[in-house]
């Protein structure tokens, strides 16, 4: 069932695009291939930067060039041509004589399953809204209760215009640029992206999720996020989308940086869907991300992910527990189908004292896709009564697909406790025939024993998320067993 | 209701069912007895439809239509239940979310809505009540932890919801104490009705003293080879397996 075709329907708006000479303004708009310190001046100056951030692109860049692309992670793919791509592009505006009459059935079908609004599916396949009032007026309104309690959410390239104190005193200081390959190619070439600070003691009165963020459609292939929760405060962000995200850009390479304060929490939840590449394994995005945290006394944060898309995903969302009392969460889905290739984990690392992390993985695995866990639980020497509780679960379907753990247990203290749980099933012909006797059918006994599996996760992300989150595990894995 | 005709069946090159021949009117109850590998189980897993199993000769014929093309759920929508020998764990999925799904999917299936959920509840109320099962139960992952005699009492519990017309029990007395047999037996007794049809496989008499058949059927080396009223299980029970060997 898992028939619409991403590759055909992305030749197609390209073509449309020409059709309505819409295409040629763009690309006025966007830079020539490859990148030397000129383009990264240029993105620099295109976004009207200040100095110290032009130098600071600049030294990423020269630290970039001496690097190399790791090749560690259980994934294969061709190593991206890093002067093949483009740094710079305009992001993409509506195209007026397109409605969504223009748009692949196959993927409005699929929308319909999700219960993506109308709206929503304009704004994805960039098709101009005729009813803004409403979005207007939710956005409006957003904005206004935020204001009132302190919070600054914007994007980035707005902030370090508006409070270049706040992004020069905090970025790059969880996630340094000579971290790795990726997160120096971010540092020199990021676009735009998300910033968030919520002031002492405020506790966030809504889920901020980049959807409210209007008119700021294409984040873009390097994404900069960088969230500050305050001494005492509290926000659950919430990233990306359960629809289909297209996007041409085969390489992206995001950056997330998250301070919690004193007493503060930050709870992060992610729905990744990015393009997977054709049932060949043809095309598909790399994701490339890289995601930390850092706790201070008391303070905790949870990161909950559910991963369906990329063809290669390389993320590790991690929490550095610095500070004594803190907690750190991390709560993932990995689904991989058809050529699909996951490389993905978490990173806890303990060094103030009484801190606590959960790890619970669930990895799927269907097609001929691989799954892998990598997880590193770090105990600093200082870090008396550490805690960490682990347990990574996979789920095979079918007999060609593979799944991986790799857990890295390094302690320097021996008051530390660490747990370590693993689990490997399938999905059995006797599970299926017993739900199929019930009058379930194949597809839907699936889902079930999907969800069932993936339910310890599902519980921590909000609400509504977590609702789409399920249906988009049963879309994600249509046709995965024949 | 149900005609089985001249039923061949095995898997892969090895015959198992060497033609059956059974035939089950509405408000019968049937049983089906013989030694172990006499082709018990194979039975009640083709009639449910299960692909392991080849059908080389004969058909199975439901309310007039032969069956054999149906797939399992097609079957279970078509009002087949089949209580399993070993029912299997479904870990993180509550009985009560199992068997919502499994009614909603029949109901959509016989072109009805959704049943609502205070319906829903209110019938789940009544089949545990009726089955003497503690609540807690349905709340927890579909078998995952049950002890032998839960995990049976469970399936009669699910065919209670699923209120179907073709009932077989697959050796739902194995595992299970008196206690449990008896309640067990009792709810299958308060479903049966001048509508539906029961069909009961088992190896011992014992379960016949509660769910009392009006046939007996007894099967051995893929055959029925001798028919009778219920005093013929007793006669079984008797006289032991060997005496069918030499029928």
């Amino acid at each position: 069932m898992n028939k619409y075709t991403e590759d055909d329907l992305k030749k197609e708006l390209e073509t449309q695009e020409y059709e309505y000479g819409f295409y040629t303004d763009i690309e006025s708009d966007t830079f020539p291939k490859g990148l030397n310190e000129d383009i990264v001046r240029a993105i620099s100056k295109k976004k009207n930067e200040p100095e110290w951030m032009t130098e600071w692109r600049l030294d990423a860049f020269k630290i970039w060039k001496e690097m190399d692309e790791p090749d560690w992670a259980n994934v294969k793919y061709p190593k991206p041509d890093f002067q093949e791509i483009a740094y710079y592009s305009a992001p993409k505006s509506v195209d007026p004589n397109k409605t969504l009459d223009d748009v692949d059935p196959d993927l409005l079908a699929m929308y319909k399953k999700l219960g993506i609004s109308v709206n929503e599916q304009k704004k994805m396949n960039n098709v101009a809204m005729d009813i803004v009032v409403d979005s207007v007026s939710v956005a409006t309104t957003f904005k206004d209760t935020l204001a009132k309690k302190g919070i600054i959410f914007m994007p980035i390239s707005e902030a370090i215009q508006e409070h270049p104190e706040l992004v020069k005193k905090y970025m790059g200081t969880i996630v340094p640029t000579i971290d790795n390959f990726y997160a120096a190619l971010n540092s020199a070439v990021f676009t735009d992206g998300s910033f968030c600070y919520i002031p002492k003691g405020v506790k966030c009165p809504m889920e901020l999720s980049t959807y409210f963020r209007i008119n700021e459609g294409g984040t873009g292939q390097f994404e900069r996020t960088l969230l500050i929760a305050d001494k005492g405060s509290y926000v659950s962000y919430l990233e990306g989308c359960t629809a289909p995200a297209r996007d041409e850009n085969q390489l992206h390479a995001a950056v997330v940086e998250l301070i919690a304060m004193d007493d503060a929490e930050i709870k992060y939840s992610t729905v990744q869907n990015w393009f997977p590449g054709d049932k060949n394994g043809k095309g598909g995005v790399f994701n490339f991300v890289t995601k930390r945290g850092i706790c201070h006394n008391n303070s905790k944060i949870s990161w909950t992910q559910v991963e369906t898309g990329s063809a290669v995903t390389w993320k590790y969302p991690s929490c550095i527990l610095k500070g004594d009392n803190s907690v750190g969460e991390f709560y993932s889905i990995a689904v991989t189908n058809n050529y699909q290739q996951a490389d993905t984990g978490t990173k806890m690392i303990h060094l103030g004292k009484n801190t606590k992390s959960t790890i619970i993985s669930k990895g799927i695995s269907a097609g001929k896709s691989q799954n892998s866990y990598r997880g590193l639980v770090q105990i600093g020497s200082r870090a008396e009564n550490a805690r960490n509780f682990s347990q990574c679960d996979s789920l095979l379907m079918g007999n060609k697909c593979g799944a991986h753990t790799f857990p890295y247990i390094e302690s320097k203290n021996k008051s530390a406790q660490i747990e370590h749980e693993a689990t490997t099933s399938k999905i059995g012909e006797d599970q299926l025939f017993y739900c199929n006797q019930r009058g379930i059918d194949t597809e839907k006994a699936i889902a079930l024993i999907v969800n069932g599996f993936s339910k310890d996760v599902l519980n921590k992300l909000p609400m509504e998320f977590a609702v789409e989150a399920q249906k988009l595990l049963e879309i994600s894995l249509e046709g995965s067993v024949g | 209701m149900l005609e089985i005709k001249n039923l061949h069946a095995g898997i892969e090159d090895k015959g198992i069912l060497k033609g059956i021949n059974l035939k089950v009117n509405a408000g019968e109850i049937h049983a089906i007895m013989g030694p172990n590998g006499s082709g018990k189980s194979t039975l009640s897993s083709v009639i449910a439809g299960n692909e392991t199993f080849e059908v080389s000769e004969g058909d199975v014929i439901l309310d007039n239509e032969s069956v054999l093309e149906l797939s399992p759920d097609e079957r279970a929508h078509k009002g087949v239940f089949m209580s399993f020998q070993y029912p299997v764990e479904i870990p993180g999925v509550s009985t009560t979310n199992f068997i919502k799904t499994a009614i909603n999917e029949k109901r959509k299936a016989n072109g009805m809505e959704e049943l609502p959920a205070k319906d829903m509840l209110k019938m789940i109320r009544e089949k545990s009540a009726l089955l003497e099962m503690d609540r807690k139960f349905l709340s927890r992952s579909l078998n995952e932890g049950f002890s032998g005699g839960e995990k049976k009492r469970n399936e009669i519990f699910q065919m209670a919801m699923l209120e179907p017309k073709l009932a077989i029990l697959d050796e739902t007395d194995s595992g299970l104490d008196i206690d449990a047999l008896k309640i067990v037996a009792n709810g299958v007794n308060k479903l049966k009705s001048e509508d539906n049809a029961v069909i009961v496989i088992t190896h011992y008499q014992r379960l016949l003293d509660y769910i009392v058949p009006d046939f007996v059927h007894v099967l051995y080396d893929g055959k029925i080879v001798k028919s009778g009223g219920k005093e013929l299980a007793h006669e079984l029970e008797e006289k032991g397996y060997d005496w069918v060997k030499n029928l």
